[in-house]
């Protein structure tokens, strides 16, 4: 029997452009082009002004921990506990959930407002997804 | 809206709760709401609108055999029912309809007739959450814990005192699920479920349900039971995804539907004899209490530690043992309800004295949703 696997994101026409972004290792993000305003999840318009004309950006990846819980049960497939489950606050502004790699999944480890950068696990061909890890320096 | 014009003149939960093997979750909606109508001295063919969530209008109202002129299905998660309240007292009020049965039930833990909880994974959801392993409330609903822990010096001992406490007020009420006495110490020795979350902080999971019945005020009267006024209402929503909430120092859901009830009620936090914060989990109160501006926020984990929320306390908070140990279906938000209701009534199992203006206030999903009922016994 296969292993149980972690759930896949499956794109959509307004998300797609950030899952070919993974793919390609960069984190996109989208600033509107009348308020410059920077929003995550991805939507072809300005939650801030609706504005219709905004922009993709390739994002620094620098981000700070922002939250997070440590799940021991139950735990999700394809997922081995105690894992974190993150928020981290990006640079830009924007936050995301994620996991932190690279790090013990340890509150002590895990301090809040640690300084994190991203990084790319690849779940299968089509699929690579945004985590993050302990920045460097 | 009016302040007083509405009121609740039938209330019942299902006749049993806790692990209900023999009905499925349909015939948990009719259990209630024939109680809540025998309450209220009524035949099924005097309501005229209704309200649910999860199930829809028109399966509940058919296998009732209601016909109604005004539905809502409003299904915002576990504070559905205060919004529905809210929208029910709005449609009296303008005349789409006279008597309104707002119906909940779950079979959350023998998941009879329940359909599961599903998330698509080209939904939001499905592609910024899941695939972090987020699984369940636990996994999702406790992750702004530590940063609104940190912001306002909040502790691990503090957080556990809230289960202490609301186990304090479940000792008093014979269908409580859970009666016997915990200490901090038992809580923050329990088995961890989601870190800082241990098992005493998270909710139960059981089966069950409850009904309301609304009508005009001026019909109220010629009821059996004592009116429950509404007296002020307020709801909003924020973000399904927990991880877009615009901050982890309060709800915004919160911080709108609250302040709304309390300025349509007219009443200031003096005047709030009884509350109810919908506490799926141990943080929950704690943000209810700032969120709807009781006190700081850095003075929340302190007023519960020190007891102002226990039997006895000034501020009696989730008198029936709360979603931690009463029950929590899954949608917590009728049973919230149903005791402020009985506390209105005064005949709540641990009622509390001379009570005149109980508020309730729910959330939905994971801080996404929010809705606030002030009631009065007082017209």
């Amino acid at each position: 029997m296969a292993e149980p696997q972690r759930a896949r994101p499956k794109p959509t026409p307004e998300t797609q452009h950030f899952w070919d972004g993974t793919k390609a290792g960069e984190l996109r993000l989208q600033r509107c082009d009348a308020c410059a305003h920077v929003y995550f999840p991805p939507r072809p318009f300005c939650p801030s002004c609706a504005s219709r004309k905004v922009s993709v950006f390739k994002a620094s990846g620098k981000g700070f921990l922002y939250s997070y819980v440590i799940n021991h049960r139950p735990a999700a497939p394809g997922f081995t506990p105690p894992y974190a489950i993150a928020v981290v606050e990006l640079a830009e502004g924007p936050r995301m959930m994620s996991n932190i790699v690279d790090c013990p999944q340890t509150p002590e480890a895990l301090e809040l407002d640690m300084k994190l950068e991203v990084a790319f696990q690849e779940l299968d061909d089509k699929i690579s997804l945004p985590v993050f890890r302990p920045a460097k320096g | 809206m009016r302040k007083n014009q509405v009121a609740v003149v039938g209330a019942a939960e299902t006749t049993e709760l806790g692990v209900i093997p023999n009905a499925s979750q349909l015939q948990l909606h009719a259990d209630a709401a024939l109680n809540a109508i025998a309450d209220a001295g009524l035949k099924l063919s005097d309501i005229d609108g209704f309200a649910t969530a999860v199930e829809t209008p028109q399966q509940v109202c058919h296998y009732l055999g209601i016909k109604p002129t005004w539905v809502d299905g409003t299904s915002v998660g576990g504070c559905s029912f205060m919004l529905h309240v809210r929208h029910a007292a709005a449609a009296i009020e303008a005349g789409l309809c006279k008597t309104v049965l707002i119906t909940h039930a779950e079979s959350g833990k023998s998941m009879i007739g329940k359909q599961p909880r599903f998330t698509p994974a080209d939904s939001l959801n499905g592609q910024f959450e899941a695939p972090y392993g987020v699984y369940g409330p636990p996994s999702m609903f406790p992750i702004p814990v530590l940063r609104f822990m940190k912001t306002y010096g909040i502790t691990h001992e503090q957080l556990a005192s809230v289960a202490v406490v609301q186990r304090e007020w479940a000792a008093k009420n014979p269908r409580a699920m859970m009666k016997d006495p915990i200490t901090v110490t038992d809580v923050l020795n329990s088995r961890m479920i989601a870190y800082p979350f241990r098992l005493l902080q998270c909710c139960l999971v059981t089966d069950g349900g409850g009904a309301l019945i609304l009508t005009s005020a001026d019909r109220a009267r010629d009821f059996p039971r004592k009116p429950v006024y509404i007296m002020g209402t307020g709801e909003s929503v924020e973000t399904p995804m927990v991880s877009q909430m615009e901050t982890f120092n309060s709800s915004r859901a919160f911080k709108t539907a609250g302040p709304l009830a309390f300025k349509e009620a007219g009443i200031a936090h003096k005047d709030v004899d009884h509350l109810m914060i919908y506490d799926a989990f141990a943080h929950l109160p704690l943000f209810g209490l700032g969120d709807l501006g009781f006190m700081p926020y850095e003075e929340t984990g302190k007023f519960i530690a020190d007891g102002n929320t226990r039997p006895g306390g000034k501020l009696p908070l989730n008198t029936n043992g709360g979603g931690l140990s009463y029950m929590h279906s899954g949608m917590y938000g009728m049973y919230a309800l149903q005791e402020s209701v009985r506390q209105m009534r005064g005949i709540a199992p641990a009622q509390v004295p001379n009570a005149k203006i109980s508020v309730c206030h729910g959330v939905g999903g994971m801080f996404a949703a929010s809705g606030t009922i002030v009631f009065t016994n007082e017209r």
